[in-house]
């Protein structure tokens, strides 16, 4: 590792001057930057620590009924939070699946999200949710889809300079569901071979209204499965329907081989999973499939 | 670049001057003595070299020493009070739950974690807590039935 400075802000207006440094980057739990920074396979001159600026781990309920958390709150402090956790047990499941209580005492999901591995088990949730990325850098606040952020495995669509500050998730309505289930070898402490992360919202006459699969470990980035999402939207859940969606789901992602498990291997465990976390989801709404 | 952290490391006030680069787990080994925490993968995996910070178990490897400049740490030296051993250190040792010993201050740091927390600790609970740490000797159960009666034994104490 080269040469490294390390800065601590106590306000966004000062994380944004420090990211304006050569070589900057920001720092939140560090459990993927710095294994990273060792083994060379990230650079960087000055590390931006967010851990003490205030807007940056706070998570909060905000006036519509949506949550704003801080790109740098721990996993154990969304997992603590429980007003939180009851809003949104889902996502939380999904974030605690993301090392072990040592890792995730310090992990966040900006640090999640930024890290950009296709296989960030705490990613398709916030996609599927709807979450917006509020993005500050020297050009002022930008919004941004979490969707938008991750571009390529390790990269981002922030610009030099730019800081993830928060991650902004919308209202629910009222008949809403969401899970995320990956499948690993082993129970804890693995990376997903293939993972999904689903939402349904039902209408009033139990038609899904709103649909979103998000598929992890598939792509190079999570992959929204755009066909499996249109074919589930206006029907009312069924098992065949749920069935019907994973497959669909299966042939839109675009899995690699590689030493997890073979692509046609992640193909069969998306529609398995894609099926699963939407019949939880159905079930969860009170939705008998038949 | 060097730096001087100073932090609250086993209830004693320290100051270590660390290079920017260190680890909390450099700094602790090698800027402070403290060799009882150990040096697993290095990346995260084994929890070998897990500590507390502020009370939550952390793997030191995954820390710049700058980062716990302020904060209250407890390493393995800091948990037997004196020659007494911490219950959960005296179950390992009548449990033979610990064989090479290396995986074995970060599983007492983990237990003693998860005791403050939850002081009636069913078997998932344990292996949940404990699931960061990697032993590669015992197979667990030893492990396991040791933190149980630990907990057992202190959730006794306090009624």
């Amino acid at each position: 590792m080269n040469e490294l400075k390390y800065e601590r802000p106590t306000s966004v207006d000062d994380a944004i001057a420090c990211m304006g440094m050569a070589g900057a980057r920001a720092l939140a739990g560090g459990s993927d930057l710095i294994p990273q920074l060792r083994e060379g396979r990230r650079v960087a001159g000055v590390v931006v620590d967010l851990k003490h600026v205030p807007a940056l781990v706070e998570i909060a309920s905000t006036p519509d009924g949506g949550w704003r958390i801080g790109a740098a709150a721990s996993v154990t402090k969304m997992r603590r939070h429980e007003a939180f956790f009851s809003a949104h047990r889902a996502l939380v499941d999904s974030a605690c699946l993301i090392g072990s209580l040592q890792v995730q005492a310090r992990a966040s999901l900006g640090g999640n999200l930024c890290n950009a591995a296709p296989s960030a088990d705490g990613v398709p949730l916030l996609i599927a949710l709807g979450a917006e990325a509020e993005i500050h850098g020297p050009g002022g606040i930008r919004r941004a889809p979490a969707e938008a952020v991750p571009t390529g495995p390790g990269r981002t669509s922030l610009s030099p300079g730019e800081l993830l500050v928060a991650l902004h998730l919308p209202p629910r309505v009222k008949r809403s569901a969401d899970r995320y289930l990956r499948f690993t070898p082993r129970r804890e402490m693995d990376i997903a071979v293939a993972g999904a992360g689903v939402r349904i919202d039902l209408d009033d006459r139990g038609a899904i209204s709103v649909a979103r699969v998000v598929l992890a470990s598939v792509g190079p980035v999570p992959v929204r499965a755009k066909s499996a999402e249109a074919l589930l939207v206006g029907q009312l859940p069924t098992a065949r329907l749920l069935e019907y969606a994973g497959a669909s789901a299966a042939q839109e992602c675009t899995p690699i081989s590689d030493t997890r498990g073979t692509a046609a291997y992640r193909r069969d465990l998306v529609a398995v999973l894609t099926r699963r976390a939407l019949a939880d989801c159905a079930g969860r709404l009170g939705v008998f499939l038949s | 670049m060097k730096t001087i952290v100073t932090a609250e490391i086993n209830g004693e006030r320290r100051e270590a001057l660390v290079d920017t680069r260190d680890t909390l787990l450099a700094m602790l080994r090698d800027r402070l003595g403290l060799t009882g925490t150990k040096e697993g993968c290095s990346n995260g995996n084994c929890g070998t070299c897990t500590v507390l910070v502020n009370g939550e178990p952390v793997c030191a490897c995954l820390m710049f020493a700058a980062e716990a400049d302020g904060a209250r740490i407890t390493t393995i030296e800091g948990i037997a009070d004196g020659n007494t051993l911490h219950p959960v250190q005296a179950a390992l040792v009548r449990h033979g739950g610990s064989q090479c010993g290396f995986c074995t201050p970060g599983i007492v740091l983990s237990a003693v974690a998860l005791m403050e927390r939850n002081p009636d600790p069913n078997e998932h609970d344990i292996r949940h807590a404990i699931a960061g740490n990697l032993c590669r000797c015992t197979g667990y159960d030893k492990i396991v039935a040791a933190i149980a009666e630990a907990a057992k034994a202190s959730a006794g104490e306090r009624r």
